[in-house]
């Protein structure tokens, strides 16, 4: 593309720009701004809203719309000159505030009570690029509003039409359910026939409307965006590690809204995580609590349950960590340290899902996220993307739409886009000719390889399967984790070789780092630390109240092995501690006291001993151990997804009122439609 | 206006087999993965057989092409020709308003259809037999006034000559379509000018086209029926 480039003038300014560019593009490479409503990068071009014009010299006597008009088709001047752009001449400025006036004609004078004031893209337009007084005396048009389900509200009155929110329901989220009817001035943003919407990133529909058309109904009326806190952080409502911005006012998150990250969520967000802030306000552990000889768990001091843990410890008991989907790997590198020294074992693999130890290709596999940008060929694997990753699939829908071709093992799930079913069993892979293997030798492949194909005892096996058809194929291997903190505790090697079944048979007392999915059985003293009063909470002899992601810093490691790190964005509840601080104050109790006192020095030491999770923001690359041996029996085993429900898998958003509607909901459409595969 | 579709819905919608087969060679008329394209023959079909586009029939026709149903709903709601409500069993009278009509009298054609049919557009009258609707230029500005109905024109009409048109629609009979001051085809009412001879034949080819499709329609079964030749003005 390089030696191709066209020479345009831009404001009297000359420059080089592939030809393939629009001249919005080019005019943002020489940092020039044009206003625009409807264009949106990540989405297709409409050109209707027109607020981009600008004046090609030379051309047609009229303004151009810079976002749909491409540099290459651009005429030279009479003896080759080239072309000539101007993006703030007398004739542009008059365009756009016709473009302006006619946007405002229908447009609603009620800013001071729309939730987009603020931060609304017409307010700000119509500041630099407006006329300051309105010639229209007729009256304004009015439109009814539409009922988009719990998340989204909608004051189509308000709406300049865009078309965004058509184009991402139906581009990116893969579910054409929203349109534009009517026509002319008439004409309406609308669900088909007034439907709900069931997509699981409608919430990002909020973010792309320029206008308050499109607002939170959660976050309704509850802040100015100029008086909240924002701090720039990390989602963990799933493995992606989406980038996320936490709003608070005071003591209380009012909203989570994306941030963009090309390499992981790009600019969208998943419902479950936009949503779920409810759930952190609710069904709290704001002091400690113990369970008396009744067998009822009474409110207690923290001094009293740290003496009630010294006293069951103490006399060398046989101590197993287990890590919940939520933690820290600061919190996991503190408690690993802390039972390690009493000589105990440590396991984040709950349940029955296998990953190997010490070997990373595997358990975060060989590829970046965004390899899939650049796959030709994807083979699922005992996954559901669009439930595990919504923000993935969306993703993997770009790659199905470019021409990608996506192959299924595993249950028929629901996906945005087509995809070839191969079968329940990892045996149906046969299925697919040897000319067909050859072939995809020289394809850029990728494996992605879902938790709930590593379920059961037949997990390593089914790996070394997974690992073998990888080689054969030469493809690259994406494990996709359901839990935010699943490839930090293996990083740690929070795992001990038994396994966790048996390892919870040997244990007598058990350190319950926020693990609510699994049942711990009866037998071992169990001290539950965390945040939520869930099912974990109710089984534990002891808890110990801890902070919330978003109530302390912490590093994660996304499904793709990219440490990131989360940032403190309001002040805990109660009496709740920072995880590693509890930690800390237990080793004092527990005479093994660690070398570290602040949460600094715990850091430093980590980064120390696991010099991969301070390299933040960078994917390394694994080396990739062979295949074993595996028995052939596993190829035999149907192989299944981790989650039934998307909406409630983990303690805070089985808190969230609003996610317990959205689940509600969801079961309902379901058991309506039925499953469909292509 | 915008219009949405009606609150009365019918359970479900089938192409007749006749029709059926034709939209599958409609389809064919385009190219691998474009089957979408056929979205307007589709629904024109559509409301040809049940004389308006219905919920069902939208998501027959976008089960066909592949497409979601808002997008065939956004296609069904955007042309004003498609109708999301009933319309007259026996005829829907789309009566010009535009500029033209309008100064050549299309207000008494609009009067005629208020006195005769229903106070407003789109009402079905006279046992579900006629609607009337105003709707945009219709290209034939110099046979003003003129109506469609159906897919026939009725030029050259007044308050009487329309009236009569209405009046035969209600006891289920339809006029011959076309000018109704007996001209051809547009040429100047007195003397020809520019063209000097006048047509051999002696109607123009859609008027023909009537004729010949309503002597094969003719039986028991048809609600059409012919008017008698001789009060047929162009006969």
């Amino acid at each position: 593309m390089t030696d191709n480039l066209r020479k345009v003038v831009i404001d009297n300014v000359e420059i080089d720009v592939d030809p393939a560019f629009t001249i919005m593009q080019a005019c943002e490479k020489m940092s020039k701004e044009i206003p625009r409503f409807c264009y949106h990068e990540r989405l297709s071009i409409a050109g209707n809203c027109r607020m981009c014009l600008v004046e090609v010299v030379g051309g047609p006597p009229k303004p151009m719309a810079s976002c749909a008009l491409q540099i290459k088709d651009l005429r030279p001047g009479p003896n080759g000159e080239p072309p000539i752009i101007k993006t703030n001449s007398p004739m542009v400025k008059k365009a756009r505030e016709g473009v302006m006036e006619f946007l405002l004609i229908n447009h609603p004078l009620d800013c001071p009570i729309c939730d987009q004031g603020g931060e609304c893209d017409l307010q700000d337009q119509a500041l630099s690029y407006g006329v300051d007084f309105s010639r229209y005396r007729e009256p304004k048009r009015a439109a009814l509003d539409v009922n988009l389900g719990p998340l989204v509200e909608t004051n189509m009155t308000r709406c300049i039409s865009c078309t965004r929110c058509v184009r991402f329901i139906t581009e990116v989220a893969g579910v054409p359910e929203m349109g534009q009817i009517g026509r002319g001035e008439s004409s309406e943003i609308t669900s088909y026939l007034g439907q709900t919407l069931t997509s699981e990133l409608q919430g990002n529909i909020i973010d792309l409307c320029p206008v308050g058309a499109l607002t939170s109904k959660p976050y309704a009326f509850s802040a100015r965006p100029w008086e909240l806190i924002k701090t720039n952080t990390i989602d963990v409502m799933d493995a992606l590690g989406s980038n996320i911005r936490v709003d608070s006012k005071g003591k209380r998150i009012m909203r989570i809204i994306p941030r963009n990250h090309d390499g992981i969520n790009e600019e969208w967000l998943s419902d479950k995580s936009r949503f779920m802030w409810d759930g952190l306000s609710r069904q709290r552990l704001d002091k400690p609590y113990i369970r008396n000889i009744s067998g009822r768990l009474e409110e207690t001091t923290w001094d009293l349950a740290f003496n009630a843990i010294s006293d069951k410890c103490l006399p060398a008991a046989k101590i197993l960590a287990i890590s919940g989907d939520l933690v820290s790997a600061e919190t996991l590198y503190a408690a690993k340290k802390l039972v390690n020294s009493l000589k105990g074992r440590t396991e984040c693999r709950i349940g029955d899902s296998y990953l190997p130890p010490r070997d990373r290709a595997a358990y975060v596999g060989t590829a970046h996220i965004g390899g899939i940008d650049v796959a030709e060929q994807i083979f699922l694997i005992g996954t559901n993307p669009r439930l595990e990753a919504p923000v993935l699939n969306a993703r993997i829908r770009r790659a199905w739409l470019r021409g990608a071709e996506i192959k299924l093992v595993g249950e028929p799930v629901s996906l945005t886009y087509e995809y070839q079913y191969l079968g329940p069993k990892l045996k149906d892979l046969d299925k697919l000719s040897s000319n067909f293997l050859k072939a995809n030798q020289l394809k850029n492949s990728l494996i992605i390889l879902g938790q709930g194909a590593l379920l059961g005892q037949d997990g390593p096996d089914i790996l070394h399967a997974v690992k073998d058809f990888k080689e054969k194929t030469n493809s690259e291997l994406l494990t996709l984790h359901v839990a935010a903190s699943k490839v930090g505790a293996m990083d740690l090697n929070f795992v001990c070789d038994m396994g966790y079944h048996s390892s919870i048979k040997w244990s007598d007392v058990v350190l319950n780092l926020g693990v609510d999915d699994y049942e711990i059985p009866k037998g071992p003293f169990v001290i539950y630390q965390g945040s939520h009063g869930d099912r974990g909470a109710e089984r534990a002899d002891i808890i110990l109240p801890g902070c919330a992601f978003t109530e302390e810093s912490g590093t994660f490691v996304n499904t793709e092995g990219r440490p990131q790190m989360a940032f403190k964005a309001c002040e805990t509840v109660g009496d709740a501690r920072e995880n590693w601080a509890i930690l800390r104050a237990l080793s004092d109790r527990l005479n093994v006291p660690f070398s570290f006192n602040s949460f600094e020095e715990l850091r430093t030491q980590l980064f120390h001993d696991k010099p991969q999770l301070g390299a933040m923001d960078e994917v390394p690359t694994n080396s990739w151990k062979p295949s074993e041996k595996f028995s052939k029996k596993c190829l035999e085993k149907n192989l299944n997804t981790v989650f039934k429900d998307h909406y409630l898998t983990n303690a805070i958003a089985r808190s969230s009122v609003l996610l317990a509607e959205l689940s509600k909901n969801n079961n309902k459409v379901n058991s309506k439609k039925g499953l469909k595969v292509t | 206006m915008l219009r949405r579709l009606d609150k009365k819905q019918p359970l479900n919608f089938k192409f007749s087999a006749k029709n059926l087969a034709w939209a599958k060679k409609q389809i064919l008329n385009y190219p691998k993965g474009r089957k979408q394209s056929a979205v307007i023959p589709l629904l024109f079909r559509v409301q040809e057989q049940e004389g308006w586009v219905s919920k069902p029939a939208i998501e027959v026709v976008a089960k066909m092409l592949d497409m979601a149903p808002v997008r065939v709903f956004e296609v069904a709601s955007f042309y004003f020709m498609f109708h999301l409500s009933p319309v007259g069993s026996v005829a829907h009278i789309q009566v010009c308003g535009t500029t033209p009509c309008m100064l050549r009298g299309s207000d008494g054609l609009i009067r005629q259809c208020k006195a005769k049919i229903s106070k407003k557009p789109m009402e079905i009258a006279h046992d579900g037999k006629i609607s009337w609707e105003e709707v945009e230029c219709l290209g034939a500005c110099s046979n003003a006034p003129l109506v469609q109905i159906g897919s026939d024109y009725y030029e050259d009409l007044d308050e009487e000559s329309f009236t009569k048109i209405v009046t035969d629609l209600i006891s289920g009979r339809k006029s011959v379509p076309g000018s109704q001051t007996k001209r051809f085809s547009s040429e100047p009412i007195e003397n020809l000018t520019t063209l000097g001879t006048k047509a051999e034949e002696a109607r123009n080819a859609s008027v023909e086209l009537f004729i010949n499709s309503s002597i094969k329609e003719k039986g028991p079964k048809t609600k059409r029926s012919l008017v008698s030749k001789k009060d047929a003005p162009n006969a």
